[in-house]
């Protein structure tokens, strides 16, 4: 099927090569990076994780948003998010994909990254974590792989593969469980040690997932005659509605716990997010603006009519993961870090080499994507307008 | 029952899957059997239960006193000075009583002993929530207490620095060598990317000597067996008021500090 990625539009062909400079640009990076250490990036012995990590850990996010389409499709028999599952498993890939790439420029000795499996340490979350990636990556390739297969003979997918796709379900749940527990189980980090870590973060995942979906639908629909259908987009929208109010509630809570207990540890991280700690305030202006973006895209999905309309939908579902992408890829993982076991604020911000790096692993992702996508779509508009049973 | 060539590929290499998974679950559960060192142990090294430290500060009246054990330490092991607190890389150093004991800080308590210098470590905690995290047993504990790190096996990942509530681990940014004054060619020198800390001198233990930093204290570190009850060590836990960081936390440090009276404190 891949041979259908290797068709395209002069504008398709454009997109590809821009994303293939990015990559490359991003390699050289990490080549220096390589070289000299980690020491190119902005981190030090007390913010020892930063941009990479909060990547990775929001990216898990949007891998597990997949399982938002799954569950109505395969266990409601919800048809209108037929078309489009393929697209919610495809994404899931190319997260997961990321995901693995931020961690591997993050490791101080990439050489040894096969040391995880060579010496299984089943006490360590992280080992967990590989585990749960790399099922949840291949679960989505045979599935996704599998499933458009099958579509494109225009017939129902084998009957083998439903006990991976019900897999899948679970498993969504548990890549953005463990990638909380990485976090949660902590002692001495007061921002991350909190219960509802990882209601959070399936939370925030299934308001992000989706609305970065609706968005990719609606390039979708004007790049090519594939139209994922007015009513699949207002039924993610809805998804991303629920779910981001339940990520804000989630956040509140922690607020509250925080500054009604009034325990020292637990204020000062969220003090130094939001009004800055000793005078250090560099993370303030962008948490404001998760906040106000939380809201508008909450506002703007809340009232039907903005909801509806495609213009004012697409402005909320940036603003709702432009929100996300703050909270988890700036303000939770740098936060954690701060003040330090010593009660000291030492700021963090990623350098130059760390974010070409870091735009080069996005563009990898987005490379894995378009090709992804496009096989997809060239096989739906052969058989447009085909009822294929599932 | 005939199969046919496909079948007879899938069936041949699902069982070349199964078989290569399952020898390498048997191999990795024989090893865990193994022990890290097989050679025999020096008849001069002290037998150990549970490595423990009693920090006097009051020994230490000058500040040239506190440089002698952080000099002694970091000269042996080939700690690099890198010149910048981002790169820092430190096995043992002091900060303020307020930064070192955050719980115990008092409005009212003088100034002057909130900002009294403590000498911090690695404190080889008995429940060490980095060891818990490492996904490749890079950093362990050892029979004898001591949480150790093989720095040839750690990928460099950092979740022991995000566990660690001490901030007692550093990790090589770059290239250490070249900010190394003298090279100890006794102890070897690390490589960029991957994470390190006090090793509790294991090998001085190894052959009957005292950690650097006790040595170099003047009697102000009393080092000990904290499992054996006629040790000095736990004499001195039982007679006097200690504290230990973060207790809390319940990773239980092995390093105590003497907060003694008025001459002592």
């Amino acid at each position: 099927m891949l041979e259908k990625a290797l068709v395209g539009s002069k504008k398709y062909w454009a997109w590809i090569f821009l994303l293939l400079g990015i990559a490359g640009v991003g390699t050289i990076a990490y080549l220096y990076q390589f070289i000299y250490g980690l020491g190119v990036t902005g981190l030090s012995r007390d913010v020892s994780w930063g941009f990479y990590i909060a990547q990775f850990t929001f990216l898990v996010g949007v891998a597990a948003s997949a399982v938002m389409l799954v569950i109505p499709f395969y266990l409601h028999n919800y048809k209108q998010f037929g078309k489009i599952v393929i697209l919610g498993e495809f994404l899931a890939i190319s997260s997961v994909l990321m995901c693995i790439l931020f961690i591997f420029v993050d490791l101080g000795q990439p050489m040894r990254v096969m040391n995880v499996m060579l010496h299984p340490t089943p006490n360590s979350v992280m080992f967990w974590d590989m585990i749960v990636l790399l099922g949840y990556l291949g679960i989505n390739v045979l599935v996704g792989w599998t499933t458009l297969g099958a579509e494109r003979k225009a017939v129902a997918p084998p009957k083998w593969i439903k006990p991976f796709v019900y897999l899948s379900i679970p498993w969504a749940a548990s890549i953005h469980t463990v990638t909380a527990f990485l976090y949660a189980g902590l002692p001495g980090r007061h921002l991350w040690l909190t219960a509802i870590m990882a209601a959070r973060f399936l939370s925030s995942a299934f308001a992000s997932g989706p609305a970065l979906l609706i968005l990719l639908c609606l390039i979708v629909r004007k790049v090519s005659k594939f139209d994922p259908g007015k009513e699949a987009i207002q039924s993610l929208a809805k998804i991303v509605t629920y779910a981001m109010i339940i990520n804000v509630f989630f956040f509140l809570l922690e607020i509250f716990t925080a500054f009604y207990s009034n325990i020292p540890g637990h204020m000062h991280p969220l003090k130094y997010l939001f009004v800055g700690l000793e005078g250090h305030t560099r993370l303030v202006p962008f948490m404001w603006t998760a906040v106000v973006l939380a809201f508008l895209g909450i506002g703007l999905l809340l009232f039907p009519a903005t909801r509806k309309n495609e213009g004012t939908l697409a402005i909320a579902v940036l603003s709702v993961f432009v929100a996300a992408w703050i909270d988890k890829g700036m303000g939770l993982v740098v936060g954690g870090f701060i003040p330090n076991p010593f009660e000291k604020v030492v700021e963090y911000s990623p350098t130059l080499p760390e974010l070409l790096i870091t735009v080069g692993v996005y563009a990898i992702g987005f490379l894995v994507l378009t090709v992804l996508y496009k096989v997809a779509i060239a096989v739906k508009e052969d058989t447009a307008g085909l009822e294929i049973p599932h | 029952m005939s199969i046919n060539r496909r079948q007879f590929l899938k069936i041949a290499g699902i069982s070349t899957v199964l078989g290569l998974g399952s020898t390498a679950a048997i191999n990795s559960a024989k090893r865990s059997g193994l022990e890290a060192s097989t050679v025999s142990p020096d008849p001069a090294a002290i037998p150990f239960k549970r490595w423990g430290m009693v920090i006097d500060m009051s020994k230490f009246k000058t500040e040239d006193d506190r440089k002698k054990v952080y000099e002694a330490c970091h000269s042996i092991h080939n700690v690099p000075d890198l010149g910048n607190p981002k790169d820092e890389v430190k096995w043992i150093w002091e900060e303020k009583f307020g930064a070192t004991f955050p719980d115990n800080e008092n409005e009212f308590a003088s100034h002057e002993a909130m900002e009294k210098p403590f000498i911090v470590l690695c404190n080889h905690c008995a429940a060490p929530a980095c060891v818990r995290v490492c996904p490749t047993k890079a950093t362990f504990k050892r029979k004898d207490g001591i949480v150790m790190m093989d720095m040839h096996r750690c990928i460099g990942c950092r979740f022991c620095m995000a566990a660690c509530p001490f901030g007692a681990r550093s990790f090589n940014w770059k290239d250490p060598r070249p900010f190394i004054k003298k090279e100890n060619l006794e102890f070897p020198t690390r490589t960029k990317g991957v994470v390190e800390k006090c090793t509790g001198c294991y090998e001085r233990l190894a052959i009957g000597q005292k950690p650097a930093c006790v040595e170099a204290s003047n009697g102000g570190i009393i080092f000990g067996d904290l499992e054996d009850p006629n040790s000095e060590i736990r004499k001195t836990i039982g007679s006097r008021y200690t504290l230990r960081r973060k207790p809390a936390l319940g990773t239980e440090p092995s390093v105590y500090y003497l907060i003694g009276g008025n001459e002592n404190a």
